[in-house]
């Protein structure tokens, strides 16, 4: 083929508006992906999430965040505490915070049961330790699990100083009360925990322990000085599990005084 | 010319009988030219992709649809068509093919790739919108 000018001209012309078209359509899709959702199924994001968990309003007897949190996480309930699994748990004070408790601590504290779960540390000993990186520490702060990954090894838990992990010893099928196939269950041999409800914060729902209670817990960002969380913890005194092991926690308890 | 061919070419042809043995029993059994033919059984006009690629890939396209959802938190797959949809396994695949033995098991028990584990945790039955 001989190319004349003109030619020439023409085809580089033409090359040249399709790549323009090229990195236009590829604006616009990229435009799409966040406009094509609707406001309400907009992912809720923060630079670090944070929870907070005022002591004085949780009540010692209610379980309806752990009811919530294991019904959505397809949680199973075993009867032997050897294969006991969860993700929120209540233990007693004492054993939440040693460096805190003595004889002579506020009365109604001493043995008020404690609800505990994964601290979603900033320096997570559990993450160090993980040998195929099933656990990891995203950059919003939520110390995430990735089940395709886990080895069911047991460092993580071995080093969790909070025993927030659970083993899957047997088969959990069997003792889920209801599955959601909203949520995956998990299979034998692997080791679970909370995640803060990534799943949920991921399609703009809070989590789901924070829906159910009735203020006691309060869930939000960090960073965020306007946040509900940062605002409670400032307006009240509050305190971390063991925090002189350098995990920095981000649970925190709030006491209050009278 | 070879010592003890008859006990070679005999053994030879001993061994390849036994070795066809399965074809010779499928046949007998009337399974020969069986195809596997998945059932789909939804409404919808068309696959996320187009189903040439799905029949070939769609292991692959789980797989990073595993890794991005769960390693980047990324959900949205954009279709090679421009489409959107989320990336799930439970509530995308399943929305249209419900029927898992049918559709999926079909091939896979056809092949001998019986049950990846995908079933040992995520869950399709009820809840599930057809």
């Amino acid at each position: 083929m001989r190319i004349n000018r003109r030619k020439f001209l023409k085809i580089t012309g033409v090359a040249a508006l399709g790549l323009i078209a090229e990195s236009k359509l590829d604006m616009l899709s990229k435009f799409d992906l966040t406009e094509a959702l609707p406001e309400e199924k907009k992912a809720l994001e923060a630079e670090q999430w944070g929870m907070a968990i005022d002591l004085g309003k949780c009540g010692d007897e209610c379980r309806d965040c752990i009811e919530a949190c294991h019904k959505v996480h397809n949680v199973p309930a075993f009867d032997n505490p050897k294969d006991e699994i969860f993700w929120l748990r209540t233990i007693g004070f004492e054993e939440a915070f040693p460096e805190q408790a003595h004889e002579f601590v506020k009365k109604g504290l001493a043995h008020k049961p404690v609800l505990t779960l994964c601290n979603h540390c900033r320096n997570p000993p559990c993450v160090k330790v993980c040998p195929t990186q099933a656990t990891w520490l995203r950059e919003d702060g939520i110390v995430m699990m990735d089940m395709h990954r886990c080895i069911g090894c047991r460092y993580c838990m071995a080093a969790c100083p909070y025993g927030a992990r659970s083993f899957n010893w047997r088969d959990p099928r069997p003792l889920i009360k209801e599955i959601d196939p909203e949520f995956p269950t998990r299979g034998k041999g692997v080791v679970e925990k909370c995640n803060f409800c990534a799943e949920r914060l991921a399609i703009g729902k809070i989590p789901a322990c924070v829906e159910a209670c009735k203020g006691a817990l309060i869930f939000g960002d960090l960073e965020d000085p306007n946040s509900e969380v940062r605002k409670a913890l400032e307006s009240s005194y509050s305190i971390r599990r063991k925090p002189g092991l350098g995990t920095e926690p981000k649970v925190y308890y709030i006491i209050r005084g009278e | 010319m070879m010592y003890d061919a008859k006990w070679i070419v005999s053994g030879l042809i001993v061994f390849l009988c036994l070795v066809t043995l399965p074809l010779w029993y499928t046949a007998a059994a009337g399974g020969l030219g069986y195809k596997a033919e998945p059932k789909i059984i939804t409404e919808e006009k068309k696959c996320i992709e187009p189903a040439q690629f799905m029949r070939g890939e769609h292991m692959v396209l789980l797989n990073k649809w595993r890794d991005t959802v769960v390693r980047d938190g990324e959900r949205i797959y954009v279709a090679s068509d421009g489409e959107i949809y989320s990336m799930s396994l439970t509530k995308e695949c399943m929305r249209c093919h419900s029927n898992k033995e049918e559709f999926c098991d079909v091939c896979h028990n056809y092949v001998g790739v019986v049950s990846p584990y995908c079933w040992d945790c995520h869950t399709y039955q009820g809840g599930v919108k057809k």
